[in-house]
């Protein structure tokens, strides 16, 4: 039943998938299995042949519908079961940028991948994003600029968060069509992601889960 | 001068302008300003800019409206200074080239999803494309460029919306592609030939591709529409993917570099060829040096 979750997952048939999340619920499945065997394990599978340029924006879209739709119905039960996410990430486009198409794509690939996402929307500015991360206790502060002109607001985020004495504690990715691993080393970032599914992969590698 | 489309069909390959943006942000606009709104509050440097390109020898020029439409203006709050807004850009660049070179209206992206990927009406679209390109009655252009897209059921809008307002200026659609292991492919999944099939029913005069990562992947752009269609060609491409450099942007692909690639476009159908992020007028200068006969 998982494995055909997880397929309806990936066609993004969101009925569907709320049907089997039901059922599986009704059939006393634990509730962390079918998050990870059936809606992460689908989500996977959908950011590796996005990765792989087999699928496009528009299947990933339909599959986080689904995957969200889904996450609905089953996150109570992890919430009552006390099943931790597997990290807690905040998220956002930095001040005085108000492109978030790339930054949505990620918030999605991580929640699909089972991170916990905190997205403070688009034109955020530094001190949010570090009060946002210290408040919700996250782990990794998710960076995104498109213009080249709002990618110096980045280096205050990491300044800020210095300050503040988060070195260490809270990780900092960046990403978005200007910048590079080049730029992250340079204003001290802890990563750079070029898209959604590197950006998953990262803050797995900064956690230390497989 | 001869109607655009006139000297395109005789065979002359035209020269359109360079990056606007890349323009803007050396004379001042600043982080997070909108683009468009330097149209009311310092119309001088459209005048500027577009006096620097149409000596370069640009044929035609481009408006600076890419974020014109009251959707994308609505990012900013100024969704209800959309006419004022195009008009002004017009009016800018027309002052400058009078008849000595086209004027083209830019139109980009709306920055929405359309349902049921994202939350945007095709209706709610196709009024934002119709009021940023209602414009056109009130100050005429020689040409609409519709560009950046990467969806192309948007795209098929903007042409068709464009298309009923203006039967007979030529329109121009450009689309955004990714090279990848199987080919190339926009963000969303279009290849070259969905676009060339599905912008040319729309109604689009002229098609091809902008921005993308260097001339070098345009050339096989352009030899890919070449391949599914006769129709002329537009093509204006990034100087290649910016690097950062002490703080400074840095665009790695030279004037001369870039005019030698783009030697190569017309032999593909490629009748319009002009930049996009991080061209210059040096870049469009050098480019017209390789298209002047003898050269």
């Amino acid at each position: 039943m998982l494995n055909q979750l997880s397929d309806s997952l990936m066609t993004g048939n969101a009925d569907a998938v709320v049907s089997l999340v039901k059922q599986a619920i009704d059939q006393k499945l634990d509730p962390g299995d079918i998050l990870n065997d059936g809606l992460i394990a689908g989500m996977t599978v959908v950011g590796q042949k996005f990765k792989s340029h087999e699928i496009f924006l528009p299947d990933v879209l339909i599959a986080a519908k689904a995957m969200n739709a889904g996450m609905e119905v089953l996150k109570p039960l992890l919430v009552n079961e006390g099943i931790p996410s597997i990290g807690r990430v905040v998220i956002g486009t930095v001040q005085g940028d108000l492109h978030d198409i790339g930054k949505n794509l990620v918030g999605i690939m991580l929640k699909g991948a089972g991170f916990e996402v905190i997205d403070l929307g688009k034109d955020v500015a530094p001190k949010t994003f570090v009060e946002a991360a210290i408040e919700n206790e996250a782990q990794i502060i998710g960076l995104s600029a498109l213009l080249t002109t709002t990618m110096p607001v980045m280096k205050k985020v990491v300044t800020l968060a210095t300050e503040k004495g988060l070195t260490g504690k809270i990780k900092i990715i960046i990403g978005g069509a200007p910048t590079s691993i080049d730029y992250a080393n340079e204003i001290g970032a802890d990563a750079y992601c070029y898209d959604g599914i590197n950006a998953v992969d990262c803050a797995r590698r900064i956690l230390g889960v497989a | 001068m001869l109607p655009l489309l006139e000297r395109i069909n005789r065979g002359e390959v035209l020269l359109a302008d360079g990056a606007m943006g890349t323009m803007l942000f050396e004379r001042g606009l600043k982080s997070g300003q909108c683009p468009e709104s330097i149209n009311l509050s310092a119309p001088h440097l459209l005048e500027e800019i577009a006096t620097l390109y149409l000596q370069a020898g640009a044929d035609i020029l481009h408006t600076n409206t890419f974020g014109g439409s009251p959707l994308k203006l609505a990012e900013y709050g100024l969704d209800d200074q959309c006419h004022q807004i195009n008009c002004q850009a017009i009016r800018s660049v027309r002052a400058v080239v009078t008849d000595k070179a086209f004027v083209s209206l830019s139109c980009g992206p709306s920055g929405r999803l359309l349902k049921p990927y994202g939350d945007t009406d095709p209706e709610e679209m196709r009024e934002s494309y119709r009021k940023q390109l209602t414009s056109i009655l009130t100050e005429p252009v020689d040409m609409i460029t519709i560009e950046t897209m990467t969806d192309l059921a948007e795209a098929t809008i903007a042409v068709e919306t464009a298309r009923q307002i203006a039967p007979d200026i030529p329109i121009c659609a450009t689309m955004t592609f990714d090279c990848t292991p199987r080919g190339f492919f926009t963000v969303m999944g279009v290849t070259t030939e969905q676009a060339a099939t599905g912008l040319l029913e729309a109604g689009a005069d002229i098609i091809g591709s902008n921005c993308g990562n260097g001339i070098d992947n345009m050339t096989e752009i352009a030899a890919e529409f070449g391949k599914c269609t006769n129709a002329p060609l537009m093509i204006q491409s990034n100087a290649g993917l910016p690097e950062e450099r002490d703080g400074h942007l840095f665009y790695p692909e030279a004037p001369e570099f870039m005019a030698e690639k783009c030697r190569k476009l017309p032999s593909a159908g490629v009748r319009i060829i002009g930049g996009c992020c991080g061209t210059t007028p040096a870049h469009i200068a050098a480019i017209r040096k390789t298209l002047t006969p003898g050269n």
